[in-house]
């Protein structure tokens, strides 16, 4: 608990100097897909717990219509190297790893799973049209039902 | 049609219910939001859940295999992403070809081998964790996430279907997830039966033009191998062992 306040005003310290805060945050990479209707804080803290749900769905009962897939998330957010390739969770700038590495908080999910997209997937979703800001209201006013 | 623990609501935490309304209520809303993602991830049409009135089989007639002929394996190895690297011991081994020879008559005959999704799985009982287990259609799985790598099922398993994996992986295919730690076997192409597909070694040995392999239900008696199966005589390896594998051979 000590620590924890320690932390943060360690944080709070920093960000109050100016120009220190864009340093300590992480450089999130933006995804190439629609944005998730969940909200990004809402993503933040609730995606594994999703993931865990529907991984259980997809591969004990069969259920492939599901919504948080890790090779969803791989693929529209994949970040591209200098080769414009995607690149894996080995090297720096990966999506998951920003985030991941700023909390230090390990990533089990790339010991089996691949950390980059298929071929093709990426520029699939490229192509798919983003949603409009009607659609997304929509499905916000559906979840907070 | 669903598994009893994840239909239990009461159990479920708070998330998991709003999770399920995502599939019902907002349904529209997922495809109006995201066109095609359905789309692309699930080829073209979102699959029912394992269906419990089916059980998912192959028969294998043993006569059309080939000896010289390796076409299922090395699909199966492309499919999923696994290897021989020149370690029998310890290589994965999802399909391998089996040569027997009959001692007294010399009749030799060649046929593929792989986890034979038994009716009632060995593998399944002896696990301590629960990762192994055989979905409603009768396909048997092993959950990755759960699997501590104690490797019971590969003892328990009398077809040494399985196999554990020693080293690291990289870039696996993202329909076949597979990592250190974890035992593995043959999926039935779990990913290619629920989106309606066959097995892909079952499709390269019929380009192969053996077409020693048939794939379907088991339970639907129109099904073209559930006909076979009524009208030929086949056998399941091991029967004495009474685990009625899914997968059947003839001509054996
Ligand atoms: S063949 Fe082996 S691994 Fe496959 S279901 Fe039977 S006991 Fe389990
Ligand atoms: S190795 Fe994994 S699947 Fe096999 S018995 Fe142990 S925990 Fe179960």
């Amino acid at each position: 608990m000590m620590r924890l306040v320690a932390t943060l005003l360690v944080l709070i310290g920093l960000s109050a100097g100016a120009g220190m805060a864009e340093t300590i945050y992480p450089d999130i990479p933006k995804a190439v897909g629609a944005p998730h209707p969940e909200g990004n804080a809402y993503m933040r803290i609730n995606h594994m717990r999703l993931m865990r749900h529907d991984r259980d769905l997809t591969m004990r009962e069969g259920d492939r219509s599901i919504k948080y897939s890790i090779k969803e998330c791989v693929a529209c957010h994949a970040v591209m190297g200098p080769d414009a390739l995607p690149i894996s969770v080995k090297e720096e700038g990966h999506f998951c790893r920003a985030c991941h590495e700023y909390a230090a908080v390990k990533i089990d999910c790339f010991q089996c799973h691949n950390s980059k997209p298929e071929e093709g997937f990426v520029d699939l979703l490229k192509q798919m049209p983003p949603a409009t800001d009607d659609e997304i209201q929509a499905y916000l006013d559906g979840m907070s039902q | 049609m669903k598994l009893p623990a994840l239909n239990n609501k009461s159990e479920r935490p708070a998330e998991l219910n709003r999770r399920e309304f995502f599939k019902s209520g907002a349904a529209v809303a997922s495809v109006t939001l995201a066109p095609g993602v359905t789309l692309m991830a699930f080829g073209g049409e979102a699959s029912a859940n394992a269906d419990p009135g089916k059980r998912w089989g192959m028969l294998i007639d043993v006569n059309k295999c080939s000896t010289d002929c390796n076409a299922c394996v090395k699909a199966c190895s492309d499919e999923n992403g696994w290897k021989l690297d020149g370690h029998p011991e310890t290589d994965a081994q999802w399909i391998r070809k089996v040569d027997l020879k009959h001692k007294t008559t010399g009749r030799e005959a060649s046929l593929p081998m792989m986890c034979q999704h038994c009716e009632t799985p060995p593998c399944v009982d002896v696990c301590p964790t629960g990762a192994s287990f055989k979905r409603v259609d009768g396909i048997v799985l092993v959950d990755k996430h759960i699997c501590i790598g104690c490797r019971y099922c590969m003892m328990a398993c009398p077809f040494k279907a399985r196999s554990f994996v020693h080293e690291e992986i990289e870039d696996q295919k993202s329909n076949a997830p597979r990592g250190k730690g974890t035992v593995e076997s043959c999926t039935l192409c779990v990913h290619r039966v629920d989106a309606g597909g066959i097995p892909a070694c079952v499709e390269s040995c019929s380009a192969t033009g053996h077409g020693a392999m048939m794939f379907g239900d088991l339970n639907d008696p129109n099904s073209e191998i559930a006909q076979a199966l009524k009208n030929y005589p086949s056998m399941g390896l091991r029967d004495d062992l009474r685990v009625n594998p899914g997968v059947r051979y003839t001509n054996l």
